[in-house]
C-alpha cells in the first residue's frame, strides 16, 4: 500500500477526531449564556467537559504535528496561508483554555461573568473559523509555484467559506447542547433538549445548503454518498432528541460531523490543496509528503500509538460517564 | 519596505517571546508532576495527613500553571508553519518526526491522566489514582524528550540527507536522529533544570509560610524535601551541563567561543574564564575583567592544556565552508547569558546547601542566626529561590539558541532563509502585539492567582467518619 495514502487517511482520522471531540466542547462553551440560568447551572455545564476538555484539545495539536511529519509542504502552506485566522484560532483556544481553569478562582460574580464571556467567545471563534479554513481548503486557494499562498486573510471570507464556518458553527453549537443533556439532568436537561431541537432544526437547513454547495461545485462520488449520510445522520439526530433518546442523538451528531469532515478530505483527495489559479501548483499527496523512509517510521510508531491513545481515553470516558447534577456540584469542592 | 516592518525580526522576536513565555510553565509542569507524585506516594505509603495536604496543595499551585503551559504550547508547533514555512518545508521530513512523536506517544498521555488525576480523586481505587500522576510526570519528561531531539537536530543536524532535488533535508536514521549527542547531553541537564525551578518554587512558598511562624507540620517537611531536591538536582544539573558543553564545543566551537567573547584562539592557561568584563558590547576590547586560567580549557576540553578556538578563526573556517558572511552570534547576549545561567544556578546549589545546614535540628549556629536579627533576610534570601532558579532557566534557553545564530539548522539553514516568505511584516506585527497583550496580562493574573493560593497554605482535611475512621474523598469540580 502506498503509504501516503495511509498518512492522508491518518490526518483525515486525527482531524475527525478532533472536530468530534473538541466540536461537543466548542458547543458546550456556546451554550453557557442559552442554558445557564445561575451560577450552578453554569458549572454543571462547564463540568460536563471538565475532565475532557484538554486531551480534545490535543487531538489538534496531534494532528497539527502529524500533518507536520507526513505533509510538511500541506503543514507550511496552510499555516502560512492562513496566518491571521490561525493566529485568531490560536488566541481563542488560549482564552478558553485558561478560563476553564480560572473561572472557579475567585468568588465574585463579576469575575466569574469575565472567564464566561472568554469561554464562549473562545469556544464561537474557532468553531466558525475551522470551518471557514476547511471551506477554503476545499474551494481552493491561489499558489504560486513554490505553494505559497499568494492571497490575503480578506480573500478566504469569501460566500462558500463564510457558509462553511456558519455550518461548523451551528454544527458544534447542537452537538455541544446534545453532549449538555447527555450529561446532566432535571431542568437543565429539558433546557437543553430542547435548544438542541431547535438549533438542531436550522442546522440541517444550513448543513443542507452546504452540503449541496459542495456536491455540485467540489464533490466526487464518494464525497457525495458521505454527504447524503450525513444529512440522515443529522435528521437522526435531532429526531432522537425529540423523543427524549439523548444518547442516540448525541451519537448520531457525532457520526455527522464525523461523516462531513469525512466528506471534505474525500472531496480534496488527491490533492491536498487545490491551486484555485493554476491546477499545476496545486499539492497533492505525492508532493506534499514526506519521504518514503519518514513515512514507514511515523506508521509505525502510529501503529504502536493508535490503538493505545483509544483505549485509554476510552477508558477515561467510562470513569466520567455519570451525569453531573446540581447537588454534585453544590456538595463538591472546588477544584484547586 | 518601514524596517520595523521587517517580517524576519518581527517573526524572532516573536519566536523568542512566546517561546520563553511558554517555558515558564514547562519546568514548573514537569517538576512539580514528579513532585506532587512523591508527596502523594508518601501519602499513600505512610497514611499520615501531611502528605495529602502537601499531595492537594502542591498539586493545585500546579494545576493552575498547567493550561498555562498547554494553551502556549499550541502556539509553538503552530508557529513553525506560520511563521517560518521555508523552514518547515526544508526540515518537515526530518523534524516532523519527533514532534508528531512528541503528540501521539507522550502529550496524549499527559493530557489524559491529568484529568484523571484533577477529577478522579473519588472515583478511582486509591492505588490507580497514585498511578495517574506517576503517568502525568512520565508523559511529560517523554514529551521533553522529543522536542529536546528536534531541537537538537537545529544544534547538531544528524540522521539525515539533503534531497537536491527536492531542496530538502530528508530523515535516513531515525534512531541517529533520537540518540544525537546533544540532545543526549541536553536532556538531563534541561530535566534536572526543570526539578530545580520545582524545588524553587517549593522552597519559596515554605520559606514564606515558616517565616511567619505558620503551618509548620506540612511546611518544615516541604522545606527540608525543597531543599534536598534543589542541592541533588542542583548537582545534577550542573554535572549534565558540563556534558553538555563539552558537546557543544565538538559540534558549535562557535557558541563557546562567543559564550567566552573570545576572539583569539587559546592553549592552556590563557584559555581563562572571565567572571565578569566590562568593554565594548561586542566584546572585542576590554576595559577591565576577572579572570580564571585554565578554566576554559578545562570545561571544554577535560584538559587542562587543551586549545579552545576563537571567534576570528572560527569566522574565517565557516567562511571557507560556507561563504562569505558573518557566523558570529551577538555577543554580549551570549556572553551574558551564560553567565548569568551559572551563575545562578552555582547560588541555588550554595543556597540549598547553607539551608539544610542551618535547618538541622541539632544545628546551634542555626538556631542562634534564625533567632536573632539575621533571619529575617536568610528567610527573605530563601523566598528569592523560585523567581532566580527560573530566570537561571530563561537564561540557559537565550545562550543556547542566540549561541546558534546565524544559523536556523547549524551548517544547514540561515535563520533568514527560513522566514515564511508570503507572510508580512504587518501580518507579524499584528500577531505579536496581540500575543504581547494577551500573554501580559494572563501572566499578571497568573501570578496574582498562584500567589493567592500559595499564601492561603494548605487546606485543612474533612474529619474523618466517626465510626468507621475511613475519610471519604472528596469530589473535585471546577
Amino acid at each position: 500500500m502506498d503509504l501516503t495514502i495511509l498518512w492522508f487517511g491518518i490526518i483525515t482520522f486525527l482531524f475527525i477526531g478532533y472536530f468530534v471531540l473538541d466540536g461537543f466542547d466548542f458547543g458546550v462553551g456556546m451554550s453557557i449564556p442559552f442554558l445557564g440560568k445561575d451560577d450552578t447551572d453554569r458549572r454543571v455545564i462547564i463540568n460536563t467537559i471538565g475532565p475532557i476538555w484538554d486531551l480534545n484539545e490535543t487531538w489538534l495539536i496531534v494532528a497539527g504535528a502529524s500533518l507536520f511529519a507526513a505533509f510538511p509542504e500541506w503543514y507550511a502552506t496552510l499555516f502560512s496561508g492562513f496566518y491571521l485566522a490561525l493566529l485568531l484560532i490560536l488566541l481563542s483556544l488560549i482564552l478558553r483554555g485558561v478560563s476553564f481553569e480560572y473561572r472557579h478562582q475567585r468568588p465574585e460574580a463579576a469575575w466569574k461573568r469575565r472567564f464566561d464571556a472568554m469561554i464562549v467567545i473562545g469556544s464561537a471563534v474557532p468553531a466558525f473559523l475551522w470551518g471557514v479554513a476547511f471551506g477554503n481548503i476545499v474551494r481552493g486557494v491561489p499558489l504560486d509555484s513554490g505553494f505559497n499562498y499568494t492571497g490575503s486573510f480578506f480573500d478566504l471570507l469569501n460566500p462558500y467559506a463564510l457558509l462553511a464556518g456558519l455550518t461548523t458553527l451551528l454544527l458544534f453549537f447542537t452537538h455541544g447542547t446534545l453532549f449538555v443533556s447527555l450529561k446532566t439532568d432535571g431542568e437543565l436537561q429539558r433546557r437543553a433538549r430542547r435548544l438542541a431541537g431547535r438549533s438542531g432544526l436550522l442546522t440541517i437547513v444550513v448543513a443542507a445548503s452546504f452540503l449541496l454547495w459542495t456536491t455540485l461545485a467540489y464533490g466526487t462520488f464518494w464525497s457525495a454518498v458521505l454527504s447524503l449520510v450525513a444529512a440522515v445522520t443529522l435528521i437522526s439526530a435531532v429526531l432522537a432528541n425529540a423523543r427524549g433518546r439523548e444518547g442516540w442523538a448525541f451519537g448520531a451528531m457525532a457520526a455527522t460531523v464525523a461523516f462531513a469532515v469525512l466528506s471534505l478530505f474525500l472531496s480534496l483527495f488527491p490533492d491536498v490543496m487545490p491551486a484555485s489559479n493554476n491546477p499545476a501548483n496545486s499539492l497533492t499527496i505525492a508532493n506534499a509528503s514526506s519521504s518514503a523512509y519518514t513515512l514507514q517510521v511515523m506508521t509505525w510508531v502510529a501503529l504502536v500509538a493508535l490503538p493505545l491513545i483509544l483505549a485509554y481515553q476510552g477508558w477515561t470516558y467510562w470513569v466520567f460517564r455519570k451525569r453531573i447534577t446540581r447537588a454534585h456540584i453544590e456538595g463538591a469542592q472546588a477544584a484547586h | 519596505m518601514n524596517e520595523w516592518l521587517d517580517p524576519l525580526l518581527l517573526s524572532r522576536w516573536q519566536f523568542g517571546l512566546t517561546t520563553v513565555y511558554h517555558f515558564l510553565f514547562v519546568p514548573i509542569t514537569i517538576g512539580m508532576a514528579l513532585t506532587v507524585a512523591l508527596f502523594q506516594t508518601a501519602w499513600v505509603r505512610t497514611d499520615k495527613e501531611k502528605y495529602l495536604q502537601l499531595t492537594k496543595f502542591f498539586g493545585k499551585l500546579f494545576l493552575i500553571n498547567f493550561a498555562m503551559g498547554v494553551v502556549t504550547g499550541i502556539v509553538q508547533e503552530f508557529q513553525f508553519g506560520m511563521n517560518w514555512s521555508d523552514y518547515s518545508r526544508f526540515v518537515g521530513d526530518v523534524f516532523g518526526a519527533p514532534l508528531a512523536m512528541e503528540g501521539l506517544l507522550a502529550f496524549f498521555f499527559e493530557a489524559t491522566f491529568i484529568g484523571l488525576w484533577i477529577f478522579g480523586w473519588d472515583k478511582l481505587p486509591r492505588g490507580l489514582h497514585l498511578a495517574t500522576i506517576w503517568a502525568t510526570a512520565v508523559g511529560s519528561i517523554l514529551s521533553a524528550y522529543f522536542i529536546i531531539a528536534a531541537n537538537a537536530f537545529m544544534q547538531n543536524p544528524v540522521g539525515y540527507d539533503i534531497n537536491e532535488a527536492k531542496g530538502r533535508a530528508e530523515l535516513t536514521d531515525i534512531w541517529a536522529l533520537l540518540t544525537n549527542k546533544v540532545a543526549l547531553a541536553a536532556f538531563p541537564h534541561t530535566i534536572f533544570a526543570c526539578f530545580m525551578v520545582a524545588a524553587g518554587l517549593i522552597i519559596t512558598v515554605a520559606a514564606w509560610h515558616l517565616s511567619r511562624n505558620q503551618h509548620l507540620d506540612t511546611m518544615r517537611p516541604a522545606l527540608k524535601f525543597g531543599l534536598w531536591m534543589m542541592m541533588i538536582a542542583g548537582a545534577l544539573t550542573v554535572l549534565t551541563g558540563d556534558s553538555l558543553g563539552l558537546a557543544m564545543v565538538q559540534t558549535q566551537p562557535m557558541k563557546m567561543a562567543a559564550a567566552e567573547a573570545m576572539y583569539t584562539t587559546s592553549t592552556g592557561a590563557d584559555a581563562s574564564f572571565s567572571i565578569f568584563t566590562l568593554g565594548t558590547p561586542d566584546g572585542s576590547s576590554e576595559l577591565f575583567s576577572i579572570r580564571i586560567p585554565y578554566l576554559l580549557s578545562f570545561l571544554s576540553t577535560h584538559t587542562f592544556d587543551g586549545t579552545v578556538e576563537g571567534i576570528n578563526d572560527l569566522q574565517a573556517q565557516y567562511v571557507q565552508l560556507y561563504g562569505p558572511g558573518d557566523y558570529t552570534p551577538t555577543i554580549w547576549v551570549t556572553y551574558w547569558a551564560f553567565r548569568w545561567m551559572i551563575a545562578l544556578g552555582v547560588l541555588h546549589v550554595f543556597t540549598a546547601f547553607v539551608g539544610l545546614v542551618l535547618t538541622r535540628k541539632k544545628s546551634a549556629l542555626g538556631a542562634r542566626l534564625f533567632a536573632g536579627r539575621w533571619g529575617r533576610w536568610i528567610w527573605k534570601a530563601a523566598i528569592w529561590s523560585f523567581p532566580l532558579s527560573l530566570g537561571a532557566m530563561i537564561m540557559g534557553w537565550v545562550f543556547t539558541e542566540m549561541g546558534r545564530q546565524p544559523w536556523l539548522v547549524f551548517g544547514l539553514l540561515k535563520t533568514a532563509d527560513g522566514v515564511s516568505p508570503n507572510v508580512t511584516g504587518l501580518e507579524v506585527l499584528i500577531s505579536l502585539i496581540a500575543f504581547t497583550l494577551i500573554y501580559g496580562s494572563l501572566a499578571v493574573v497568573e501570578f496574582k492567582l498562584i500567589k493567592k493560593a500559595a499564601q492561603k497554605g494548605p487546606d485543612d482535611l474533612p474529619e474523618p467518619h466517626p465510626e468507621t475512621g475511613v475519610r471519604r474523598q472528596e469530589t473535585t469540580v471546577y
